[in-house]
Protein backbone atom coordinates (compact mmCIF):
# COMPACT_ATOMS: atom_id res chain seq x y z
CA UNK A 1 0.00 0.00 0.00
CA UNK A 2 2.62 2.44 1.00
CA UNK A 3 5.19 2.65 -1.76
CA UNK A 4 8.23 4.75 -1.12
CA UNK A 5 9.79 6.53 -4.04
CA UNK A 6 10.07 10.20 -3.15
CA UNK A 7 10.60 9.21 0.47
CA UNK A 8 12.79 6.15 -0.12
CA UNK A 9 16.46 6.14 0.90
CA UNK A 10 17.89 6.72 4.37
CA UNK A 11 15.79 6.57 7.53
CA UNK A 12 13.33 9.48 7.46
CA UNK A 13 13.95 10.14 11.15
CA UNK A 14 17.57 10.99 10.23
CA UNK A 15 16.41 14.21 8.56
CA UNK A 16 17.47 15.66 5.24
CA UNK A 17 19.56 13.75 2.78
CA UNK A 18 22.85 15.46 1.86
CA UNK A 19 23.96 15.93 -1.75
CA UNK A 20 26.65 13.22 -1.73
CA UNK A 21 24.26 10.63 -0.29
CA UNK A 22 21.60 11.68 -2.79
CA UNK A 23 23.97 11.35 -5.77
CA UNK A 24 25.34 8.05 -4.49
CA UNK A 25 21.83 6.65 -4.17
CA UNK A 26 20.23 7.99 -7.36
CA UNK A 27 23.14 8.94 -9.59
CA UNK A 28 23.94 12.39 -10.94
CA UNK A 29 21.42 14.80 -12.39
CA UNK A 30 20.44 13.43 -15.81
CA UNK A 31 20.93 15.55 -18.91
CA UNK A 32 17.86 17.27 -20.35
CA UNK A 33 17.16 16.06 -23.87
CA UNK A 34 14.09 16.33 -26.05
CA UNK A 35 13.04 13.01 -24.52
CA UNK A 36 12.20 14.60 -21.18
CA UNK A 37 9.03 16.29 -22.46
CA UNK A 38 7.86 12.97 -23.88
CA UNK A 39 8.70 11.04 -20.74
CA UNK A 40 6.83 13.52 -18.60
CA UNK A 41 3.90 13.39 -21.00
CA UNK A 42 3.76 9.58 -21.20
CA UNK A 43 4.06 9.29 -17.43
CA UNK A 44 0.74 11.12 -17.12
CA UNK A 45 2.17 13.22 -14.30
CA UNK A 46 -0.21 15.92 -13.12
CA UNK A 47 0.46 18.83 -10.79
CA UNK A 48 0.45 18.02 -7.07
CA UNK A 49 -0.35 21.48 -5.78
CA UNK A 50 -4.09 20.89 -5.96
CA UNK A 51 -5.28 21.47 -9.51
CA UNK A 52 -3.81 18.29 -11.07
CA UNK A 53 -3.07 20.08 -14.34
CA UNK A 54 -1.08 17.91 -16.81
CA UNK A 55 2.58 18.82 -16.34
CA UNK A 56 3.69 18.27 -19.94
CA UNK A 57 0.91 20.52 -21.23
CA UNK A 58 1.98 23.35 -18.93
CA UNK A 59 5.62 22.94 -19.97
CA UNK A 60 4.71 23.01 -23.64
CA UNK A 61 2.65 26.16 -23.11
CA UNK A 62 5.58 27.93 -21.42
CA UNK A 63 7.96 26.76 -24.14
CA UNK A 64 5.62 27.72 -26.95
CA UNK A 65 5.25 31.19 -25.44
CA UNK A 66 9.04 31.56 -25.52
CA UNK A 67 9.97 30.77 -21.90
CA UNK A 68 12.51 33.09 -20.34
CA UNK A 69 10.70 33.80 -17.08
CA UNK A 70 11.60 32.35 -13.71
CA UNK A 71 10.75 28.84 -12.63
CA UNK A 72 8.83 29.17 -9.39
CA UNK A 73 9.26 26.09 -7.22
CA UNK A 74 6.05 26.23 -5.26
CA UNK A 75 6.47 25.17 -1.65
CA UNK A 76 4.11 27.77 -0.19
CA UNK A 77 1.81 25.06 1.19
CA UNK A 78 -0.81 27.39 2.58
CA UNK A 79 -3.39 24.62 3.09
CA UNK A 80 -3.64 24.41 6.90
CA UNK A 81 -3.99 20.63 7.06
CA UNK A 82 -1.27 19.82 4.51
CA UNK A 83 2.29 18.97 5.55
CA UNK A 84 3.52 16.98 2.59
CA UNK A 85 5.38 19.75 0.75
CA UNK A 86 7.35 20.98 3.76
CA UNK A 87 8.05 17.35 4.73
CA UNK A 88 9.44 16.58 1.27
CA UNK A 89 11.57 19.75 1.24
CA UNK A 90 12.87 18.96 4.72
CA UNK A 91 13.77 15.32 3.97
CA UNK A 92 14.64 15.12 0.27
CA UNK A 93 15.68 18.64 -0.76
CA UNK A 94 17.92 17.46 -3.59
CA UNK A 95 15.13 15.56 -5.25
CA UNK A 96 13.18 18.82 -5.39
CA UNK A 97 16.23 20.72 -6.67
CA UNK A 98 16.93 18.06 -9.33
CA UNK A 99 13.38 18.40 -10.60
CA UNK A 100 13.64 22.18 -10.50
CA UNK A 101 16.86 22.18 -12.53
CA UNK A 102 15.42 19.75 -15.08
CA UNK A 103 12.22 21.77 -15.47
CA UNK A 104 14.11 25.06 -15.64
CA UNK A 105 16.30 23.73 -18.45
CA UNK A 106 13.39 22.13 -20.26
CA UNK A 107 11.39 25.36 -20.47
CA UNK A 108 14.46 27.66 -20.67
CA UNK A 109 13.70 29.47 -17.43
CA UNK A 110 16.04 32.33 -16.61
CA UNK A 111 16.24 31.61 -12.89
CA UNK A 112 14.92 29.35 -10.15
CA UNK A 113 12.91 30.78 -7.29
CA UNK A 114 12.26 28.56 -4.30
CA UNK A 115 8.94 29.89 -3.01
CA UNK A 116 8.56 28.55 0.52
CA UNK A 117 5.94 29.32 3.17
CA UNK A 118 7.34 31.83 5.65
CA UNK A 119 6.26 29.67 8.58
CA UNK A 120 7.93 26.50 7.20
CA UNK A 121 11.29 27.17 8.86
CA UNK A 122 12.80 23.69 8.61
CA UNK A 123 12.01 23.51 4.91
CA UNK A 124 13.57 26.96 4.31
CA UNK A 125 16.77 26.10 6.15
CA UNK A 126 17.04 22.69 4.49
CA UNK A 127 16.42 24.01 0.99
CA UNK A 128 18.86 26.90 1.45
CA UNK A 129 21.50 24.47 2.68
CA UNK A 130 20.82 22.17 -0.26
CA UNK A 131 21.22 25.06 -2.72
CA UNK A 132 24.57 25.90 -1.10
CA UNK A 133 25.70 22.27 -1.58
CA UNK A 134 25.12 22.43 -5.32
CA UNK A 135 27.89 23.32 -7.75
CA UNK A 136 27.74 27.01 -8.56
CA UNK A 137 27.03 26.56 -12.27
CA UNK A 138 23.84 24.60 -11.54
CA UNK A 139 22.02 27.13 -9.41
CA UNK A 140 23.71 30.40 -10.22
CA UNK A 141 20.36 32.13 -10.43
CA UNK A 142 18.64 30.32 -7.59
CA UNK A 143 17.13 32.07 -4.57
CA UNK A 144 14.64 31.54 -1.77
CA UNK A 145 11.58 33.81 -1.59
CA UNK A 146 9.25 33.52 1.39
CA UNK A 147 5.55 33.09 0.74
CA UNK A 148 3.32 35.02 3.17
CA UNK A 149 1.31 32.77 5.46
CA UNK A 150 -1.94 33.26 3.54
CA UNK A 151 -4.13 30.64 1.92
CA UNK A 152 -4.04 32.30 -1.51
CA UNK A 153 -0.26 32.94 -1.52
CA UNK A 154 0.40 29.57 -3.14
CA UNK A 155 -1.94 30.23 -6.07
CA UNK A 156 0.33 30.46 -9.11
CA UNK A 157 -0.61 33.97 -10.26
CA UNK A 158 -0.21 35.15 -6.64
CA UNK A 159 3.32 33.72 -6.56
CA UNK A 160 4.19 35.55 -9.79
CA UNK A 161 2.56 38.72 -8.49
CA UNK A 162 4.70 38.59 -5.35
CA UNK A 163 7.88 38.43 -7.44
CA UNK A 164 6.74 41.23 -9.74
CA UNK A 165 4.88 43.57 -7.45
CA UNK A 166 5.52 42.39 -3.86
CA UNK A 167 1.88 41.43 -3.37
CA UNK A 168 0.96 37.75 -3.05
CA UNK A 169 -2.57 38.25 -4.39
CA UNK A 170 -3.94 36.45 -7.45
CA UNK A 171 -4.26 38.34 -10.73
CA UNK A 172 -6.89 38.21 -13.48
CA UNK A 173 -6.65 35.38 -16.05
CA UNK A 174 -6.12 35.11 -18.92
CA UNK A 175 -3.24 35.50 -19.33
CA UNK A 176 -1.98 32.84 -16.95
CA UNK A 177 1.58 32.89 -15.60
CA UNK A 178 2.59 30.28 -18.18
CA UNK A 179 1.27 32.49 -20.98
CA UNK A 180 3.12 35.52 -19.69
CA UNK A 181 0.69 36.84 -17.08
CA UNK A 182 0.83 40.51 -16.26
CA UNK A 183 2.83 41.38 -19.38
CA UNK A 184 5.78 39.43 -18.00
CA UNK A 185 7.77 36.56 -19.43
CA UNK A 186 6.06 33.17 -19.47
CA UNK A 187 6.60 31.69 -16.04
CA UNK A 188 6.38 28.08 -14.93
CA UNK A 189 4.98 27.63 -11.44
CA UNK A 190 5.23 24.04 -10.28
CA UNK A 191 4.62 22.38 -6.93
CA UNK A 192 7.63 20.85 -5.11
CA UNK A 193 6.24 17.31 -5.12
CA UNK A 194 5.55 17.53 -8.85
CA UNK A 195 9.18 18.53 -9.46
CA UNK A 196 10.51 15.72 -7.26
CA UNK A 197 8.48 13.28 -9.35
CA UNK A 198 10.07 14.78 -12.49
CA UNK A 199 13.52 14.07 -10.99
CA UNK A 200 12.64 10.37 -10.81
CA UNK A 201 10.91 10.21 -14.19
CA UNK A 202 14.00 11.76 -15.82
CA UNK A 203 16.12 8.98 -14.32
CA UNK A 204 13.88 5.94 -14.68
CA UNK A 205 11.36 6.82 -17.38
CA UNK A 206 7.61 6.98 -17.87
CA UNK A 207 7.06 3.22 -17.87
CA UNK A 208 8.76 2.91 -14.51
CA UNK A 209 6.60 5.76 -13.15
CA UNK A 210 3.47 3.90 -14.20
CA UNK A 211 4.56 0.66 -12.50
CA UNK A 212 3.15 2.14 -9.32
CA UNK A 213 -0.58 2.88 -9.20
CA UNK A 214 -3.78 0.96 -8.77
CA UNK A 215 -6.95 0.74 -10.82
CA UNK A 216 -5.27 2.43 -13.79
CA UNK A 217 -3.82 5.34 -11.81
CA UNK A 218 -0.13 6.19 -12.28
CA UNK A 219 2.68 6.81 -9.83
CA UNK A 220 2.78 7.58 -6.16
CA UNK A 221 1.33 10.50 -4.24
CA UNK A 222 2.23 12.19 -1.01
CA UNK A 223 -0.77 12.51 1.25
CA UNK A 224 -1.37 14.14 4.61
CA UNK A 225 -3.64 12.10 6.86
CA UNK A 226 -5.41 14.18 9.51
CA UNK A 227 -8.12 13.88 12.13
CA UNK A 228 -9.19 10.84 14.14
CA UNK A 229 -6.33 8.49 13.22
CA UNK A 230 -3.66 6.82 15.34
CA UNK A 231 -0.70 8.22 13.39
CA UNK A 232 -1.58 11.43 11.58
CA UNK A 233 1.01 12.73 9.16
CA UNK A 234 2.49 12.33 5.70
CA UNK A 235 2.46 9.05 3.80
CA UNK A 236 3.54 8.13 0.28
CA UNK A 237 1.07 5.81 -1.39
CA UNK A 238 0.33 4.33 -4.77
CA UNK A 239 -2.14 6.50 -6.64
CA UNK A 240 -5.55 4.85 -6.74
CA UNK A 241 -5.52 3.17 -3.32
CA UNK A 242 -8.72 3.52 -1.34
CA UNK A 243 -9.59 5.83 1.53
CA UNK A 244 -9.90 2.71 3.70
CA UNK A 245 -6.32 1.71 2.87
CA UNK A 246 -4.91 5.12 3.68
CA UNK A 247 -6.70 4.99 7.02
CA UNK A 248 -5.05 1.62 7.74
CA UNK A 249 -1.66 3.11 6.82
CA UNK A 250 -2.22 5.82 9.43
CA UNK A 251 -2.74 3.14 12.05
CA UNK A 252 -6.52 3.03 11.86
CA UNK A 253 -9.18 5.24 13.41
CA UNK A 254 -9.10 6.30 17.04
CA UNK A 255 -12.89 6.64 17.12
CA UNK A 256 -15.80 5.85 14.89
CA UNK A 257 -15.48 7.96 11.73
CA UNK A 258 -18.64 9.63 10.45
CA UNK A 259 -17.30 11.61 7.48
CA UNK A 260 -14.14 12.18 5.49
CA UNK A 261 -12.84 15.53 4.21
CA UNK A 262 -11.13 14.79 0.90
CA UNK A 263 -8.77 17.30 -0.67
CA UNK A 264 -8.45 19.80 2.15
CA UNK A 265 -10.36 23.05 2.58
CA UNK A 266 -11.08 23.30 -1.17
CA UNK A 267 -12.22 19.70 -1.13
CA UNK A 268 -15.39 17.82 -0.23
CA UNK A 269 -17.02 16.20 2.74
CA UNK A 270 -18.10 12.66 2.00
CA UNK A 271 -20.11 10.55 4.45
CA UNK A 272 -17.97 7.69 5.75
CA UNK A 273 -20.00 4.87 4.18
CA UNK A 274 -19.58 6.40 0.71
CA UNK A 275 -15.93 7.27 1.29
CA UNK A 276 -14.20 3.98 2.16
CA UNK A 277 -13.81 2.63 -1.36
CA UNK A 278 -13.08 5.91 -3.13
CA UNK A 279 -9.84 5.80 -5.14
CA UNK A 280 -7.20 8.35 -4.16
CA UNK A 281 -6.34 9.60 -7.60
CA UNK A 282 -6.93 13.05 -9.04
CA UNK A 283 -8.68 12.06 -12.26
CA UNK A 284 -10.74 9.24 -10.75
CA UNK A 285 -11.99 11.55 -8.02
CA UNK A 286 -12.75 14.28 -10.54
CA UNK A 287 -14.95 11.85 -12.47
CA UNK A 288 -16.97 11.53 -9.27
CA UNK A 289 -17.23 15.28 -8.78
CA UNK A 290 -14.63 15.19 -6.02
CA UNK A 291 -11.04 16.40 -5.76
CA UNK A 292 -7.77 15.06 -4.43
CA UNK A 293 -6.58 18.65 -3.97
CA UNK A 294 -3.14 18.69 -2.43
CA UNK A 295 -3.67 15.24 -0.97
CA UNK A 296 -5.22 15.87 2.44
CA UNK A 297 -7.57 13.24 3.86
CA UNK A 298 -9.22 14.19 7.15
CA UNK A 299 -11.26 11.76 9.24
CA UNK A 300 -14.11 13.27 11.27
CA UNK A 301 -14.78 11.41 14.53
CA UNK A 302 -18.27 10.75 15.81
CA UNK A 303 -17.60 13.14 18.71
CA UNK A 304 -17.12 16.09 16.32
CA UNK A 305 -19.88 17.89 14.51
CA UNK A 306 -19.69 18.30 10.74
CA UNK A 307 -21.73 21.52 10.80
CA UNK A 308 -19.47 23.16 13.39
CA UNK A 309 -16.36 21.97 11.62
CA UNK A 310 -17.65 23.34 8.31
CA UNK A 311 -18.58 26.68 9.89
CA UNK A 312 -15.07 26.95 11.30
CA UNK A 313 -13.50 26.23 7.88
CA UNK A 314 -15.83 28.72 6.16
CA UNK A 315 -14.84 31.38 8.67
CA UNK A 316 -11.19 30.69 7.89
CA UNK A 317 -11.68 30.73 4.11
CA UNK A 318 -13.70 33.97 4.26
CA UNK A 319 -10.92 35.64 6.23
CA UNK A 320 -8.38 34.33 3.71
CA UNK A 321 -10.06 35.98 0.71
CA UNK A 322 -7.61 38.41 -0.86
CA UNK A 323 -10.57 40.84 -0.92
CA UNK A 324 -10.05 41.78 -4.56
CA UNK A 325 -13.26 40.38 -6.07
CA UNK A 326 -16.68 41.33 -4.70
CA UNK A 327 -18.40 37.96 -5.03
CA UNK A 328 -15.58 36.30 -3.06
CA UNK A 329 -15.12 39.00 -0.43
CA UNK A 330 -18.82 39.57 0.30
CA UNK A 331 -20.05 36.12 -0.68
CA UNK A 332 -17.68 34.10 1.48
CA UNK A 333 -18.24 36.46 4.41
CA UNK A 334 -21.99 35.88 4.10
CA UNK A 335 -21.51 32.12 3.77
CA UNK A 336 -19.30 32.07 6.86
CA UNK A 337 -21.62 34.24 8.97
CA UNK A 338 -24.67 32.22 7.99
CA UNK A 339 -22.99 28.84 8.57
CA UNK A 340 -21.85 30.22 11.91
CA UNK A 341 -25.44 31.14 12.83
CA UNK A 342 -26.58 27.63 12.03
CA UNK A 343 -23.70 26.16 14.04
CA UNK A 344 -24.64 28.35 17.00
CA UNK A 345 -28.26 27.34 16.78
CA UNK A 346 -29.47 30.90 16.12
CA UNK A 347 -30.30 30.54 12.42
CA UNK A 348 -33.06 32.51 10.68
CA UNK A 349 -35.65 30.40 8.87
CA UNK A 350 -34.31 31.33 5.44
CA UNK A 351 -30.62 30.76 6.25
CA UNK A 352 -30.28 27.27 4.85
CA UNK A 353 -31.91 28.21 1.55
CA UNK A 354 -29.66 31.26 1.31
CA UNK A 355 -26.57 29.11 1.89
CA UNK A 356 -27.63 26.83 -0.94
CA UNK A 357 -28.29 29.68 -3.34
CA UNK A 358 -25.18 31.72 -2.49
CA UNK A 359 -22.88 28.71 -2.70
CA UNK A 360 -24.14 28.16 -6.27
CA UNK A 361 -23.90 31.85 -7.16
CA UNK A 362 -20.35 32.62 -6.00
CA UNK A 363 -18.80 29.78 -7.98
CA UNK A 364 -16.63 30.82 -10.90
CA UNK A 365 -16.90 34.50 -10.01
CA UNK A 366 -13.40 35.26 -8.76
CA UNK A 367 -10.09 35.96 -10.48
CA UNK A 368 -8.79 32.79 -8.80
CA UNK A 369 -10.51 29.64 -7.58
CA UNK A 370 -10.83 30.74 -3.96
CA UNK A 371 -14.62 31.28 -4.06
CA UNK A 372 -15.10 28.05 -6.05
CA UNK A 373 -13.14 26.00 -3.52
CA UNK A 374 -14.95 27.48 -0.53
CA UNK A 375 -18.39 27.16 -2.11
CA UNK A 376 -17.66 23.58 -3.18
CA UNK A 377 -16.70 22.64 0.36
CA UNK A 378 -19.92 24.12 1.71
CA UNK A 379 -22.06 22.43 -0.94
CA UNK A 380 -20.54 19.07 -0.07
CA UNK A 381 -21.24 19.72 3.61
CA UNK A 382 -24.88 20.58 2.87
CA UNK A 383 -25.18 17.11 1.31
CA UNK A 384 -23.03 15.07 3.71
CA UNK A 385 -24.54 16.71 6.81
CA UNK A 386 -27.99 17.41 5.37
CA UNK A 387 -29.86 16.29 8.49
CA UNK A 388 -27.52 18.15 10.83
CA UNK A 389 -27.88 21.40 8.86
CA UNK A 390 -31.69 21.08 8.97
CA UNK A 391 -31.83 21.01 12.75
CA UNK A 392 -28.63 21.89 14.44
CA UNK A 393 -28.35 22.26 18.23
CA UNK A 394 -26.28 25.08 19.67
CA UNK A 395 -22.98 23.52 20.62
CA UNK A 396 -20.44 25.54 18.68
CA UNK A 397 -17.43 26.25 20.80
CA UNK A 398 -17.56 22.90 22.55
CA UNK A 399 -15.94 21.30 19.52
CA UNK A 400 -12.36 20.24 19.22
CA UNK A 401 -10.98 22.17 16.25
CA UNK B 1 -19.00 35.95 -34.96
CA UNK B 2 -20.31 34.55 -31.69
CA UNK B 3 -19.06 36.20 -28.57
CA UNK B 4 -19.11 35.64 -24.85
CA UNK B 5 -19.31 38.19 -22.06
CA UNK B 6 -16.49 38.18 -19.53
CA UNK B 7 -15.86 40.18 -16.40
CA UNK B 8 -12.53 41.13 -14.90
CA UNK B 9 -13.57 40.33 -11.35
CA UNK B 10 -10.75 42.32 -9.79
CA UNK B 11 -11.70 45.46 -11.70
CA UNK B 12 -15.44 45.08 -11.21
CA UNK B 13 -16.75 47.36 -8.49
CA UNK B 14 -20.37 46.35 -8.65
CA UNK B 15 -21.65 49.61 -10.17
CA UNK B 16 -24.44 47.64 -11.81
CA UNK B 17 -24.59 49.52 -15.12
CA UNK B 18 -24.27 46.31 -17.12
CA UNK B 19 -27.31 44.72 -15.51
CA UNK B 20 -29.36 47.81 -16.28
CA UNK B 21 -28.34 47.86 -19.92
CA UNK B 22 -28.47 44.11 -20.52
CA UNK B 23 -30.95 42.58 -18.08
CA UNK B 24 -31.56 39.70 -20.49
CA UNK B 25 -28.07 38.34 -19.79
CA UNK B 26 -26.84 40.02 -16.63
CA UNK B 27 -28.37 40.05 -13.17
CA UNK B 28 -26.95 41.22 -9.86
CA UNK B 29 -26.24 39.13 -6.79
CA UNK B 30 -27.23 40.14 -3.26
CA UNK B 31 -24.17 42.41 -3.03
CA UNK B 32 -24.66 44.12 -6.38
CA UNK B 33 -22.08 42.19 -8.39
CA UNK B 34 -23.00 40.93 -11.86
CA UNK B 35 -23.88 37.35 -12.73
CA UNK B 36 -23.72 36.50 -16.44
CA UNK B 37 -25.96 33.94 -18.11
CA UNK B 38 -23.77 31.19 -19.51
CA UNK B 39 -23.22 30.68 -23.22
CA UNK B 40 -22.83 32.88 -26.29
CA UNK B 41 -24.44 36.27 -26.66
CA UNK B 42 -27.40 35.80 -29.05
CA UNK B 43 -27.16 37.87 -32.26
CA UNK B 44 -30.23 39.97 -31.44
CA UNK B 45 -28.55 41.15 -28.21
CA UNK B 46 -25.07 41.81 -29.57
CA UNK B 47 -25.57 45.57 -30.07
CA UNK B 48 -26.93 45.89 -26.53
CA UNK B 49 -24.03 43.81 -25.19
CA UNK B 50 -21.52 46.06 -26.93
CA UNK B 51 -23.21 49.09 -25.41
CA UNK B 52 -22.98 47.53 -21.94
CA UNK B 53 -19.27 46.86 -22.48
CA UNK B 54 -18.66 50.47 -23.52
CA UNK B 55 -20.64 51.78 -20.57
CA UNK B 56 -18.85 49.95 -17.78
CA UNK B 57 -17.32 52.77 -15.72
CA UNK B 58 -14.33 50.64 -14.67
CA UNK B 59 -13.90 48.82 -18.02
CA UNK B 60 -14.37 45.43 -16.35
CA UNK B 61 -16.82 44.02 -18.90
CA UNK B 62 -15.56 42.61 -22.20
CA UNK B 63 -16.79 40.56 -25.13
CA UNK B 64 -14.58 37.64 -26.13
CA UNK B 65 -14.71 35.76 -29.38
CA UNK B 66 -12.90 32.75 -27.91
CA UNK B 67 -13.81 30.82 -24.82
CA UNK B 68 -11.56 31.26 -21.79
CA UNK B 69 -9.05 28.40 -21.94
CA UNK B 70 -8.89 25.63 -19.42
CA UNK B 71 -6.19 26.33 -16.89
CA UNK B 72 -4.57 25.69 -13.53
Amino acid sequence: MSRLRLLSGPDLAAGSEALNAHVQRLGPLPAVGPGLFDSVERSGLTGRGGAAFPVARKWRAVSAAGGGGALIVNGAEGEPQSFKDRTLMSLRPHLVLDGALLAARAVRASSVVLYIGEEHRTAQVTMARAVAERPEHELRHGRVVLAPARYVAGESSAAVNLLNADIASPTTRPPSPHEGGGGRLPTLVQNVETLAQVALIARYGADWFRLAGRRGAAGTILMTVAGAVTSPGVVEVEAGISVREVLELAGGATQQVTAVLLGGYFGSWVDAASAWDLPLDASMLRERGLTLGCGVVGFLPVTSCGVCETARIMEYLASESSAQCGPCFFGLRALATTSGRIAQGIADPGDLARLERWSREVRGRGACHHPDGAAGLLQSALTAFATEFQSHPAHMGSQVA
Amino acid sequence: MSKQLAIDRIRCDGRGMCAELLPELISLDDWGYPMIASGWVPDQLSAQAERAVRSCPVLALTLRSVPVPEDR
